[in-house]
This record gives C-alpha cells, sequence and structure tokens, in this order.
C-alpha cells in the first residue's frame, strides 16, 4: 500500500535548527506572582505605567480559565514551573554589534541570520530576539533617516513612550483571552515598528525569534503602527532547541494600520516540533491580531507553519476603516503527532471592507490539522464582502484534517463566500511522477508546494523560496 | 528469433512473467523482446493484462512479479524503482495521463528531463536553456507553448493529453517506448499528429511497444510484430498482417488459439 509507504517515508530530517547556544544567563526563578512581574518591570526599567498595565492584565488572567475549545490534546502546562525572565548576560550598556557576545552572533549566523556589519543580510533589516531580549537590530540608522522605528520593544518603552501609551493593547486587549493576558502580564521582548506619514519602508522588516532556554517561556510582544499612507513589509521567522520538555510561547503581535496605510506581516514558523513519538515541542499559543482603522486601510497576514508541537494561532483582522482590507494567506504543514489549530477572524465593521481568506493544510504522519476561521458582518458593514477558500491535503491514512468556518452576519447587503475543498495524495499521481524519472520524495514535495503555490506567491520573494525548502526538508524521508 | 553474431543486444526481454495485484493473478508467464529499431503492438480485449503488462515494466508498486525476469538492456530490472527505470531510459505513455494540479507543466517537464539527463551524465538545462528544448519539442506535436504554463494535464481536452505524453516521450529520449492506448479517445487529425510524433522520436536504437485496440494506429505506423494478448498470456504472435486479420474477424477468431495456446 502507498500510503504506508508514505507515512513512513515522508518523515522529517532531523530538526536543523535544535542546537543550543552554551552561554550564561540571567534567569529569575521559577513561578508567576506580583512580584515576579514588579521584578521583570525593574530589570527593564519600565516606566509605572508600563507596570500597572502589567499587574492589571495579571489580575485579570488569574480569573481566567484556559481555553480548552480547539479540543487540543496536551499535559495541563504548569504555570508556576515556569521561568518568565531569561536573558544571555551582556554589558550594561551596548553601543555597537561589536560588543554584542560573539557566541549570540555565532547563533544567529548558524541559523543564516547573520547581524554583524560585514555579513548582515543586504535586503532586509533584522531585529534579533534570544529568549527574552532583543540582541540587535540591524540598518536603524539607515531606516532612521526615513522616519521609521526599528527596535526591540523594551526600547521602544524607553525611548518612544507616548506611541507605546497610545497603541499598546488597543488591539489585543489584556482581557482578550487566557494566553494574551498572561503575555500582557509578562512579556519581555519583541519588536517595534512605526512608519511615519506618507513613508514606504526602504526594506523588508523581519524579526528572528529564537528560543534558548529549555525551562523558560518566550513571551514576545510586537507592535507595528504604520501612519497615514505608509506601507511596511514585515518578516518573521522562529526557530527553538530540541528539548524533551515543552516550551511555552505566547506572543502578542498588535498591527495599527491608518487611513490608505498596508501592512504586510508573513511569518515562516519552524519551532522545535518535538519528536516521532511526541516527546517535546513548542506550545505556541499566540494572539495576532491587526486593526484597519483608516479608511481604504490594508492589513495581510501570511503564514507557513510547520513547527511546534501545538499551535494555536489566528492573526486576524479588524475592519473598521471604509473599504479597508483584510486578507490572510496560510500554509499549515502538520507531522508525525502535531496539532495545528489555526485560522483567523475577519471582522468586518466598516462598510465596503473587503478580506480574502485562503488557507491551505497539510496533515500528514498522525497530525491533526485544523482550519478554524469567523467571517462576521456586523450592522455597519453594508457593501462588504468576503471570499475564502479552505483546501486540505492528506498524505496516508492515519493523519486527519478538520475545517470549522464560523460565519455571522447582521448585514443582509453583503457577501460571503465560502469553498472547501479536501484532497489525498493519490497513489496514481506519485507513480506517474516516478515514470517520468522524478525521485518519489520529490514527487510528493513538488505536489506539495503545488497545492501551496496560491499563498506561497504571497510571501516576499526570499520568503517563499525559504518556505518551499522549509516544506521540502519537513517532508523529507529516510527511503532506503 | 535467433540470435547470430551480427544482431544487436535485446533492448528489453520480459522473459515467462506472471504478476499479481491484490491476490488476483494478471499476467501468466509473459515472453517479449523488443531488439533495437522494432515496433512491436500489443492487442487484445479489455481485461486481458495489456496495461498491467506496461505497468509492471514500468514499475508500478501496486503488482507484484510472483514468477519471471525483466531484463533492460541485459539487466534485471524487477527491484527497480519506478522513478529509476524512467532514468534509464524506460518510458510508459499512460492510457489516462494523471492530473496533478499546482504544478507547472513546464516545471515538471523540466525536472523530469533533468533527472534523465543527470542520469546520462548531460548537463542539467535551467530554465532557459529548457524553454529552448521545449520549443523545438513541441512543434513535433504541434502543441501551443501556453499548454506548458497550465499544470500538469489539468483541465487538458483527451486530445491534449495524449500530445502531451508524447511531448514527454520526446524530451526524454526513452530507449524504449511503451505508448498504452494512446491512440484512443483521438480524432483522426491528432491521432496523425501523434503517429508522426512518435515515428519522428524513434530511430533505430530504439524500440517501441505500442498497446492498442484499432487498427487505425498501426496504419500509421507499421509494428514489425503483433501479439495478440487474452486472459494474461500473449496467445498469437505474427506480422501487421495479424491486426489487419484481427481487425476483419474480431477477437472471437482469437478465442481457437487459447486451445491451441
Amino acid at each position: 500500500m502507498v500510503n504506508e509507504n508514505l507515512v513512513k517515508n515522508v518523515v522529517k530530517e532531523p530538526y536543523k535548527y535544535g542546537f543550543v547556544t552554551d552561554i550564561e544567563t540571567e534567569k529569575i526563578g521559577k513561578g508567576l506572582n506580583e512580584d515576579i512581574i514588579r521584578l521583570i518591570s525593574q530589570k527593564k526599567e519600565e516606566p509605572k505605567f508600563l507596570l500597572d498595565f502589567r499587574l492589571k492584565a495579571f489580575k485579570k488572567w488569574q480569573k481566567m480559565i484556559e481555553p480548552d475549545w480547539a479540543g487540543l490534546g496536551y499535559k495541563q502546562i504548569d504555570y508556576q514551573d515556569i521561568i518568565y525572565y531569561s536573558a544571555p548576560k551582556q554589558k550594561e550598556k551596548i553601543s555597537s554589534l561589536d560588543e554584542v557576545d560573539p557566541k549570540l552572533l555565532e547563533t544567529f549566523d548558524k541559523l543564516g541570520i547573520p547581524l554583524t556589519e560585514q555579513k548582515k543580510l543586504t535586503n532586509v533589516a533584522v531585529d534579533a530576539v534570544f529568549d527574552s531580549v532583543s540582541i540587535a537590530t540591524t540598518f536603524r540608522e539607515e531606516l532612521a533617516e526615513h522616519g521609521v522605528i526599528f527596535c526591540s520593544i523594551s526600547e521602544a518603552v524607553k525611548n518612544h513612550p507616548d506611541l507605546i501609551k497610545k497603541y499598546l493593547g488597543t488591539v489585543v486587549p489584556a482581557s482578550d483571552n487566557y494566553f494574551a493576558a498572561l503575555n500582557s502580564a509578562v512579556f519581555s521582548d519583541g519588536s517595534f515598528v512605526y512608519i511615519p506619514k506618507g513613508v514606504t519602508c526602504p526594506m523588508d522588516l523581519s524579526s528572528y525569534f529564537r528560543i534558548n532556554s529549555g525551562d523558560s517561556g518566550q513571551f514576545e510582544r510586537t507592535l507595528i503602527i504604520a501612519e497615514e499612507s505608509s506601507s511596511v513589509s514585515y518578516l518573521e521567522g522562529c526557530t527553538a532547541p530540541m528539548f524533551d520538555t515543552n516550551t511555552l510561547h505566547a506572543a502578542v503581535v498588535e498591527l495599527i494600520a491608518l487611513d490608505d496605510a498596508s501592512i504586510k506581516y508573513s511569518t515562516v514558523q519552524n519551532w522545535y516540533a518535538g519528536d516521532e513519538e511526541g516527546i517535546g515541542g513548542i506550545f505556541n499559543f499566540v494572539t495576532k491580531r491587526g486593526k484597519c482603522l483608516g479608511k481604504r486601510s490594508k492589513i495581510s497576514w501570511s503564514q507557513v507553519e510547520t513547527g511546534s508541537a501545538i499551535t494555536w494561532k489566528y492573526p486576524s483582522c479588524l475592519l473598521l476603516g471604509e473599504e479597508s482590507i483584510g486578507e490572510f494567506y496560510s500554509v499549515a504543514l502538520t507531522n508525525n503527532l502535531q496539532q495545528a489549530d489555526t485560522g483567523t477572524k475577519m471582522i468586518h465593521i466598516g462598510p465596503k471592507t473587503k478580506s480574502t481568506i485562503v488557507s491551505k493544510g497539510i496533515s500528514a504522519g498522525n497530525s491533526i490539522n485544523s482550519y478554524r476561521g469567523l467571517v462576521k458582518m456586523g450592522a455597519k458593514a453594508t457593501g462588504s464582502r468576503n471570499y475564502s477558500q479552505c483546501d486540505s491535503m492528506l498524505i496516508g491514512d492515519q493523519a486527519s484534517a478538520n475545517t470549522f468556518p464560523y460565519i455571522k452576519s447582521q448585514q443582509p447587503n453583503s457577501e460571503i463566500e465560502h469553498e472547501a475543498s479536501t484532497c489525498r495524495i493519490s497513489e496514481d499521481q506519485l507513480f506517474y511522477l516516478q515514470s517520468r524519472g522524478i525521485e518519489f520524495e520529490e514527487a510528493v514535495s513538488m505536489m506539495v508546494s503545488g497545492f501551496c503555490r496560491d499563498v506561497f506567491n504571497q510571501l516576499p520573494m526570499e520568503f517563499a523560496a525559504e518556505a518551499d525548502k522549509l516544506l521540502a526538508l519537513k517532508l523529507e524521508g529516510s527511503v532506503g | 528469433m535467433q540470435s547470430t553474431m551480427k544482431e544487436p543486444d535485446p533492448i528489453l526481454e520480459v522473459e515467462n512473467l506472471s504478476a499479481s495485484t491484490d491476490n488476483l493473478t494478471i499476467l501468466k508467464g509473459v515472453s517479449l523482446t523488443v531488439y533495437p529499431g522494432e515496433i512491436h503492438a500489443i492487442m487484445g480485449r479489455n481485461g486481458c493484462g495489456k496495461s498491467t503488462l506496461s505497468k509492471i515494466i514500468a514499475g508500478h508498486p501496486s503488482y507484484n512479479i510472483t514468477n519471471g525476469d525483466i531484463k533492460f538492456l541485459g539487466e534485471n530490472i524487477n527491484s527497480l524503482e519506478p522513478e529509476e527505470r524512467a532514468q534509464s531510459g524506460i518510458f510508459l505513455g499512460f492510457q489516462y495521463p494523471i492530473e496533478i494540479p499546482g504544478v507547472s507543466n513546464l516545471e515538471f517537464l523540466r525536472v523530469s528531463t533533468n533527472a534523465r539527463r543527470k542520469f546520462l551524465n548531460k548537463e542539467e538545462l535551467d530554465t532557459f536553456d529548457f524553454e529552448e528544448l521545449v520549443k523545438e519539442k513541441l512543434e513535433i506535436v504541434k502543441m501551443d507553448h501556453a499548454f506548458l504554463s497550465r499544470s500538469v494535464n489539468q483541465g487538458f481536452s483527451g486530445g491534449e493529453k495524449k500530445r502531451n505524453e508524447i511531448l514527454q516521450m520526446a524530451l526524454l529520449e526513452p530507449k524504449i517506448a511503451i505508448l498504452d492506448e494512446t491512440d484512443s479517445g483521438l480524432d483522426i487529425d491528432a491521432l496523425r499528429i501523434v503517429a508522426s510524433g512518435i515515428k519522428k522520436i524513434s530511430n533505430d536504437q530504439t524500440g517501441i511497444i505500442l498497446i492498442t485496440h484499432y487498427q487505425r494506429l498501426l496504419d500509421e505506423i507499421e509494428p514489425n510484430y503483433v501479439h495478440v494478448m487474452s486472459d494474461g498470456q500473449i496467445i498469437k504472435t505474427g506480422g501487421s498482417n495479424l491486426a489487419l486479420e484481427l481487425e476483419e474477424k474480431g477477437y472471437e477468431w482469437t478465442d481457437n488459439f487459447i486451445q491451441e495456446a
């Protein structure tokens, strides 16, 4: 039977990014309480308003219950057994990249993200986040010439408190959900982007998140603000070492687009997924949301999700501005015992708003891959339109794919379209490609990337190539 | 056929081949030898095992060889993967070419051509060089360039699919091509294009096996040998006249041979 072969053969190659950097770190004790939060805030020399924000969020979180509606199966997380702050020990003040610990630079080098002046990527500015802190941000001066602010959120708190005060928590309120509340209470670092009025960001901006420590969670927070008539393309990548314990990653990302502004946010997520028996791996519980505040503003999410033991993630758009546009393009690949519950929410509030959802789920091994999405047309969203397409591909006969589309409309003068399909890579297709001299694995990856084409076309060039390679790697087996 | 000193080595030797799928025996001792420059036709009723024979030679994983051997250029290939057989020069033209959504025909043809070229120690072609090559080959099957940007066989008409098969054959330059009912579903014009394409691609160094129900393809490409299959066996072999006789008398006529065999 071909299916058995597939399941046997189509197993990922060893995780390439599973190494640990041996570096002295400053960690605080395990556990979560008000003192810990005060300690984090103090370490980061935060103003009082932020400490209050954290404490309020913590109070809310304590009253909340961990959600179980996604039906994900995992061992209860012990929130008192996690370290909430872990940072590599560095000099007090770092004035240039030359002062960054070479071990850290080496780590990012190995991940394909060189940071030093001589080697840094030329077409993209990078903010490198290691465990709880941002290590370095490249091209800051060049970007500053255009008025673009790109720095770690900790620095933004210090240098641009007004912007933080004005926007933090306005898209994802602390009380939004369990994991967002937790993040609001303990977030340690992340990226901050501000694009001033009328500016098209001269290069792609990118954050690279690296979890190094096995017993600390990563709680990063990203805030992107695009002023009137500005635009930016932002990329996010993630990897983590292989540990046999589960590591919690609960991030919050907030995007704000004003009149005629556009934000494109692309993710290639490759957190460690655990081994074939499902031991270890990252729990990726993330809240990502964009607010199309301005008229004709546009927010576009594209994501390639290949890693994590569990992914729980719904990048969404609140379409307030008249004629604003929300987009969601997603490829989620699960293998072995991975579980992914991902999708989007398109909340149409303003009139003549438009949204597009294209979701491609690929399930192999014994994995479970679900699309969960909400399209809501509010009472004032007259003349609004949504188009959704959810396709699933099954590899082998042990994997499962689910689609849960929720549609709510309070506006008769709006259109919602939903298409869904499921396919399986057939023995006949494989044989056809093989009979033309194409290797089994290449045949599988050709079909998988063909299946994902609509989404890959939305990714920035260099990311699309990387995503294609990553999927092929994930599906690469040990044929022999 | 007696082999003499002057005769070249055979391309394909099928020796007493038996095969089954899901415990159902489909081939019951088939023998067939193809020498360079030869064209063989295999005819027979639906379900007689002709298509199965072609798939087994190409290495389809659903069938088990229970007895006998397949040799290609003197080497036993029973246990080779389908892609290894294809790379070394065995080509199967499908009766029903498979649709592969999302995979561009051009990319598919390029990857496939390069797999064969790699085997032949020829330089692999980049997108630009391949464009040049494929343009030339499109002429042979009179296909429009637009076919290349579509997904493999998706939304192609029956005739377009068959022409795409011959295009692949032209690119891969196989040592032996087994064409499974390439003529079915073609109108007269398409049949002529396909037939002339096959003739252009083949030469005195290649072998061809045509699997067909009808005389009309054989009017275009005259075979050296015609084999009649029934119930998993070759029950009669003759020259091109055998096909004409079959056309005239129908397969019922061949039922007599079964007793003889």
